[in-house]
C-alpha cells in the first residue's frame, strides 16, 4: 500500500504544473498561454486541459507569428485550439510584416522584431498582465535561475538580479503597475520527462518530431528543410531527400533537422537518449552574443 | 587529466538499445528526489554537481566541447576541465567567479529522477538557502576535508534543520587531497555529530568524496577502502522522499480554485498536501467546520478510486457546502486548528527591515490574510545558534516572534505540515516576498480575549450627537501646516455644534505615546495607537481631526482599514519640501540639515504622499481659512 502511494516523478511534475496554472488563474486578472505549437507547448496545453477539467482552461491561447513556422505547425495549431475549446488569438507584428522581415535577409533582426518586439505589442494590446511560457529550466543556463513566477517590468525586461524568492510552492503574484509576469510551469521537467509525458497520455503534437523523407539542404553546418517556395535556394543548392526529424521547432529556415529513421514515440525517445548532442543546437537563436545570449536576450524582453 | 574526461561512468542502459518499450515501462515508475547542496564558497560544490551532471550523461558533446573551451579561457582549474562553469549560469557570475542565486538542475539516474537547489554559500545569501531548502527532500552539507567544521557548515545544517530536512548527507569532500586520510575523515564527522545533536539533528550520513576525481560518487572508491557505507548516488536513489511521509498523515487539501462549468458540476480543485481520500469519505471545510462527504475525485482521465498526497485533483461534495479558494478540506474527524495569533520562526528576506507592528499579506497555503508582527522575542544567531535580543529582524535574519492576523487561518505547525505551517509575507506598497516563516504553534490568548458586548451601541452614541462619526486624517510634511488648519477645521465644526476631538502629533508624544522615538518601528507604533484611540473616538459617536505627519502609506492604510466604510477622510496638506524649509516654523529643519536631528521626514525618512486622498488641501494657493473651509464644506455638505 505504502509503496502504490509513493509517486512517480512524472506523476509529481504533473501535480506542481497544474497547482501553478491554477494559481495563476486564481491571482492574475488576465491570464493567456503563450502556444509555440512545439512539443513543450503541447505539453503545457494537455496539463491546462487536465488542470481545469471539466471546464475549458479559462484563458485564451496567443500564438506570436512569425508567419515562418513549418505549415504542420499552422495546421496543428488550429486543430488544437479547436479541441481545447480554447480561444486562439494569431499576433503578427505590423511593422515586421510591412517592412518584409525574414530569416534570409535580416538575420537576428528577424528575431528581434518578429518574436520579440510582436510579443510585447501582442501583450499590451490586449492587456494581458500574466503570460504562462514553455520554457524548461534544463534547456539553458540562464533558465536554470529563473523563478517559476517571473516578472517584466513595463517594458517587458527581466533583471536577474532582482528576483523574488519562491518558497514551498507558495507564488507570490501582487504585482506593481504596468508590471507583467511570465509563468513557467513546466519550469523542472526536463526533455525526456517531456517524451515520456507524451508518449504516456498521447499527447497530439507535429508530426514533424518524426522521422520522414523531407527536401532539405545542408547550409552553415546545419540541415533546414525547403518546407514552401519562399526558400531562396544558394547558387548549386538542390533540395535533397532526406530521412530527418526535428527536436525542436521554429521558424523553418532557422530550425536544424537530425538526420533520423525514428517514426514512432519510443524511437525517438530511444534516439534521445542515444544521442550526444544538446537539444538546442538545432536552433541558430542562442548563438549569438557568447554564452550570454539568451540572457541578455531576456532582458531585453524575449520570453 | 585525461581520467576526468574520460566517458561517464553511468553508461547508458543497454535496454535503451536492445528493447526501448521495456526500458520505457521501468523508467515510468522511476520516483523523484529534491536535494539542496550547501557548501562554503571553496567545498567544490559546482564542482560536485557538475560531476552529476556528467556521470548521469546530462551533458551532451556539444556542451563538453563549449566547456572544454571555457575551462581554458575562463576555468579556475588550469588546463583541466572546470565542472563548476557547467552551473554558474549568468553572465555577472561567471564574470565574478561565483554562483549568486538559486539555481535548479536535473539529472537522472536508473533509479530516479533528481532536482537539485544549487545555492550559494556565501553568509549574505542566507534568503537563497532557505528558498532551495524549502522544497528539498534531502540536503547534501559539503565540507573541505582540509579545513574540516566550517562556520558556514554549521550555518547551513541549522537552515537545513529549520527548514524540516529531515535526511542529510554530510559530504567529505576533496578527500584526494587529504590523502584519503580515515582518520581525517573520522575526525570531521565526530566534529559534526556533536554539533548536529545540538541542534536536534539525531541522523545524517557522512561519505568521503571526492567531486573532482569522482570517489564515491556513483561507484566505490579503491582510494577508501576502510568506508563500508554507500556512495552518494546509492544513498540518494534509496532515501524515502517526503511525499512518501506526507502520505500517511492526516487528510489536508487546500482550496485553489472551484470548478463551475456549469449549474450540475461544482468541483473543488487543490493539491493534496497530506493523507490519502477516497470517494465517501467524510470530510470538513475549515474554517467554517462545515462537513459533507466526498463523491467524486475528477479528472480529466476519469474518475479516481484513490488520490494521495502530492496529487492535483478535483473533488464533488455530497451536499451544497459553502467552500472557496483558501478553505482547507480535512479528514471530517481530525481536522487542523484554526487561529489568529501563532508564534513563529522568520526568516527576513529583504533589504528593507521588518516593521513590528506594520501589517503585511501573508500567504499560507492558498489563504492570503493581513498580518502584524510583533517585536521579535529574540533573533538567532546562525553562526553560533545563540538567541540574542532584536527589535526588528534585518536582511538575513532569523527571528522568533509572535504575530495576529485580521482572519482566522487554517494551519498545522510547520514540522508537522509544510504547506499549513509555511508562509511568505509580502510588503504591501512594493508587493515583494520580504520574508519566510514556519508557524509553531497558536496563542492560546486569542481564543480566551473575548469582545465585551456593550448595550449602548456606537449608532445610538452617534444619534445623541446628532452626527455622523469620522476621522478627518491630516498627513504631510512637518511644517506644512496641518496642525495649523487642523485648528482652525475643528474651530468652525465647533461653532456647527458638532462634538469633535483634535489628536495633535506632538501632544500625543507627551503622554499616550512618550516612550516612542522617531525610527521607523516607532513611527509605526505611534500612529497604530492614535488610530486605535480615533476608532474608539468614533465608536464614541466624535469627529476626530488628526494632525500627524505619518510618513508611511501602509500605516495610514491599516488605518483606514480600521474604520467603518466612508468614516475615514485622508487630508493631504500638500507643501514642497522646499516651502517647508523655508518656512521652518520650529527650527526643525535647520536642525535636521545639520545632522542634530535624525530620521527627519523628508530630509533623512521618507514620506509617501497619498496616491488618492480624499481631499487634498495645495497650500501653495490656498490659506489656512480656504483650506479649513474647503474640508469642512466636504464633511457636511
Amino acid at each position: 500500500m505504502a509503496d502504490a502511494k509513493t509517486l512517480t516523478h512524472l506523476e509529481r511534475l504533473e501535480a506542481e504544473s497544474i497547482h501553478i496554472l491554477r494559481e495563476v488563474v486564481s491571482e492574475a486578472e488576465k491570464p493567456v498561454m503563450l502556444y509555440s505549437v512545439g512539443k513543450d507547448s503541447a505539453v503545457m496545453l494537455h496539463l491546462a486541459r487536465k488542470a481545469f477539467y471539466p471546464s475549458p482552461p479559462p484563458f485564451p491561447l496567443l500564438h506570436v507569428d512569425t508567419t515562418w513556422k513549418f505549415q504542420e505547425m499552422y495546421k496543428l495549431r488550429d486543430r488544437m485550439a479547436r479541441e481545447s475549446g480554447m480561444e486562439l488569438l494569431v499576433y503578427q507584428n505590423p511593422e515586421a510584416k510591412e517592412r518584409g522581415i525574414n530569416p534570409f535577409d535580416h538575420g537576428a533582426l528577424h528575431t528581434d522584431m518578429w518574436k520579440t518586439e510582436g510579443l510585447k505589442q501582442a501583450l499590451n494590446l490586449y492587456g494581458f498582465d500574466a503570460a504562462f511560457g514553455g520554457a524548461r529550466r534544463d534547456e539553458e543556463k540562464s533558465r536554470a535561475k529563473e523563478r517559476i513566477f517571473s516578472f517584466r517590468t513595463a517594458s517587458h525586461g527581466w533583471d536577474p538580479k532582482n528576483q523574488r524568492p519562491e518558497l514551498w510552492n507558495l507564488y507570490n503574484a501582487k504585482k506593481n503597475k504596468g508590471e507583467s509576469i511570465r509563468i513557467f510551469p513546466i519550469s523542472n521537467w526536463t526533455e525526456l520527462d517531456i517524451w515520456q509525458y507524451i508518449h504516456l497520455n498521447d499527447v497530439p503534437i507535429v508530426p514533424l518530431y518524426f522521422a520522414e523523407q523531407r527536401p532539405t539542404v545542408e547550409r552553415d553546418g546545419m540541415l533546414l528543410m525547403v518546407d514552401d517556395d519562399r526558400f531562396p535556394l544558394r547558387p548549386g543548392e538542390e533540395p535533397v531527400m532526406r530521412s530527418i526529424r526535428f527536436r525542436t521547432l521554429g521558424c523553418y529556415p532557422l530550425t536544424g533537422a537530425v538526420e533520423s529513421t525514428a517514426k514512432t514515440l519510443p524511437d525517438v525517445i530511444q534516439e534521445t537518449l542515444l544521442t550526444t548532442t544538446s537539444e538546442r543546437q538545432g536552433r541558430a537563436i542562442d548563438k549569438d552574443a557568447g554564452g550570454a545570449g539568451m540572457e541578455k536576450k531576456k532582458q531585453e524582453g524575449y520570453f | 587529466m585525461t581520467d576526468v574526461v574520460a566517458d561517464p561512468i553511468y553508461k547508458t542502459d543497454a535496454l535503451i538499445a536492445e528493447d526501448i518499450d521495456q526500458y520505457l515501462k521501468v523508467h515510468e515508475h522511476k520516483t523523484m528526489l529534491r536535494f539542496i547542496t550547501c557548501g562554503s564558497v571553496d567545498d567544490g560544490k559546482s564542482t560536485l554537481i557538475g560531476r552529476l551532471l556528467y556521470d548521469s550523461k546530462m551533458i551532451f558533446e556539444d556542451q563538453l566541447a563549449a566547456l572544454e573551451a571555457d575551462s581554458k579561457k575562463v576555468g579556475t582549474q588550469g588546463q583541466e576541465i572546470d565542472f563548476a562553469l557547467l552551473v554558474d549560469g549568468l553572465a555577472a557570475e561567471r564574470e565574478q567567479g561565483i554562483t549568486i542565486d538559486v539555481a535548479y538542475r536535473f539529472f537522472a539516474t536508473e533509479k530516479r529522477k533528481f532536482i537539485v537547489a544549487d545555492t550559494p554559500g556565501h553568509e549574505q545569501y542566507t534568503r537563497n538557502m532557505v528558498t532551495g531548502a524549502s522544497t528539498a527532500d534531502l540536503a547534501v552539507i559539503l565540507v573541505d576535508a582540509r579545513k574540516g567544521i566550517l562556520t558556514q557548515t554549521r550555518r547551513h545544517s541549522y537552515l537545513a534543520h529549520l527548514l524540516g530536512i529531515r535526511n542529510i548527507v554530510l559530504a567529505v569532500n576533496k578527500m584526494d587531497l587529504v590523502g584519503y586520510d580515515q582518520a581525517i575523515f573520522n575526525r570531521i564527522v565526530m566534529t559534526y555529530r556533536a554539533f548536529a545533536s545540538e541542534l536536534g539533528i539525531t541522523r545524517f550520513t557522512p561519505i568521503p568524496i571526492s567531486g573532482f576525481k569522482g570517489d564515491n560518487i556513483t561507484l566505490r572508491s579503491d582510494n577508501t577502502p576502510w568506508y563500508q557505507g554507500p556512495t552518494l548516488i546509492d544513498h540518494l536513489e534509496t532515501v524515502e522522499v517526503n511525499s512518501a511521509a506526507d502520505a500517511e498523515k492526516p487528510f489536508r487539501m487546500p482550496v485553489q480554485w472551484v470548478n463551475r462549468p456549469n449549474l450540475d458540476f461544482r468541483g473543488f480543485s487543490g493539491l493534496i498536501a497530506t493523507g490519502s481520500v477516497r470517494p465517501g469519505d467524510a470530510v470538513r471545510v475549515l474554517p467554517s467546520g462545515k462537513t459533507s462527504s466526498i463523491t467524486r475525485i475528477v479528472t480529466l482521465d476519469g474518475d479516481l478510486d484513490e488520490a494521495v498526497a502530492g496529487q492535483s485533483v478535483t473533488l464533488c461534495f455530497a451536499d451544497e457546502v459553502d467552500c472557496s479558494r483558501g478553505d482547507v478540506i480535512a479528514l471530517a474527524d481530525n481536522p487542523p486548528q484554526v487561529a489568529d495569533q501563532f508564534e513563529s520562526t522568520i526568516v527576513w528576506m529583504s533589504d528593507e527591515a521588518m516593521l513590528p507592528g506594520r501589517p503585511y499579506w501573508l500567504k499560507i497555503g492558498t489563504q492570503t490574510v493581513s498580518a502584524t508582527i510583533q517585536q521579535p522575542k529574540y533573533q538567532v544567531n546562525v553562526n553560533t545558534m545563540d538567541q540574542l535580543a532584536a527589535k526588528t529582524l534585518e536582511l538575513n535574519a532569523i527571528g522568533v516572534a509572535n504575530l495576529s492576523t485580521d482572519k482566522p487561518v487554517v494551519f498545522e505547525p510547520y514540522k508537522d505540515n509544510r504547506t499549513l505551517g509555511g508562509f511568505i509575507l509580502i510588503d504591501k506598497i512594493s508587493n515583494a516576498t520580504v520574508a519566510a516563516g514556519m508557524l509553531h504553534f497558536s496563542l492560546r490568548r486569542a481564543q480566551n480575549v473575548h469582545w465585551q458586548a456593550t448595550d449602548v451601541s456606537r449608532d445610538h452614541h452617534a444619534a445623541l450627537k446628532n452626527q455622523k462619526p469620522a476621522v478627518l486624517w491630516f498627513t504631510g510634511l512637518s511644517g506644512a501646516g496641518k496642525s495649523t488648519i487642523a485648528n482652525l477645521v475643528e474651530k468652525k465644526l465647533a461653532r456647527m455644534n458638532r462634538h469633535t476631538f483634535l489628536l495633535d502629533g506632538d501632544n500625543v508624544r507627551h503622554g499616550l505615546n512618550r516612550d516612542l522615538g522617531f525610527t521607523d518601528a516607532d513611527r509605526v507604533e505611534n500612529i497604530r495607537r492614535v488610530g486605535e484611540v480615533a476608532k474608539l473616538m468614533t465608536d464614541a459617536g466624535l469627529i476626530v481631526i488628526t494632525a500627524f505627519i505619518s510618513p508611511f502609506r501602509s500605516e495610514r492604510d491599516m488605518v483606514r482599514q480600521m474604520m467603518q466604510p466612508g468614516e475615514f477622510i485622508e487630508v493631504h496638506i500638500d507643501t514642497s519640501l522646499a516651502d517647508a524649509e523655508a518656512r521652518d516654523v520650529k527650527g526643525l529643519y535647520k536642525k535636521a540639515r545639520s545632522g542634530e536631528l535624525k530620521n527627519f521626514t523628508g530630509i533623512d525618512s521618507p514620506y509617501e504622499a497619498p496616491v488618492d486622498p480624499e481631499i487634498r488641501i495645495d497650500t501653495a494657493n490656498l490659506t489656512a481659512e480656504e483650506a479649513a473651509d474647503l474640508i469642512v464644506a466636504r464633511l457636511i455638505p
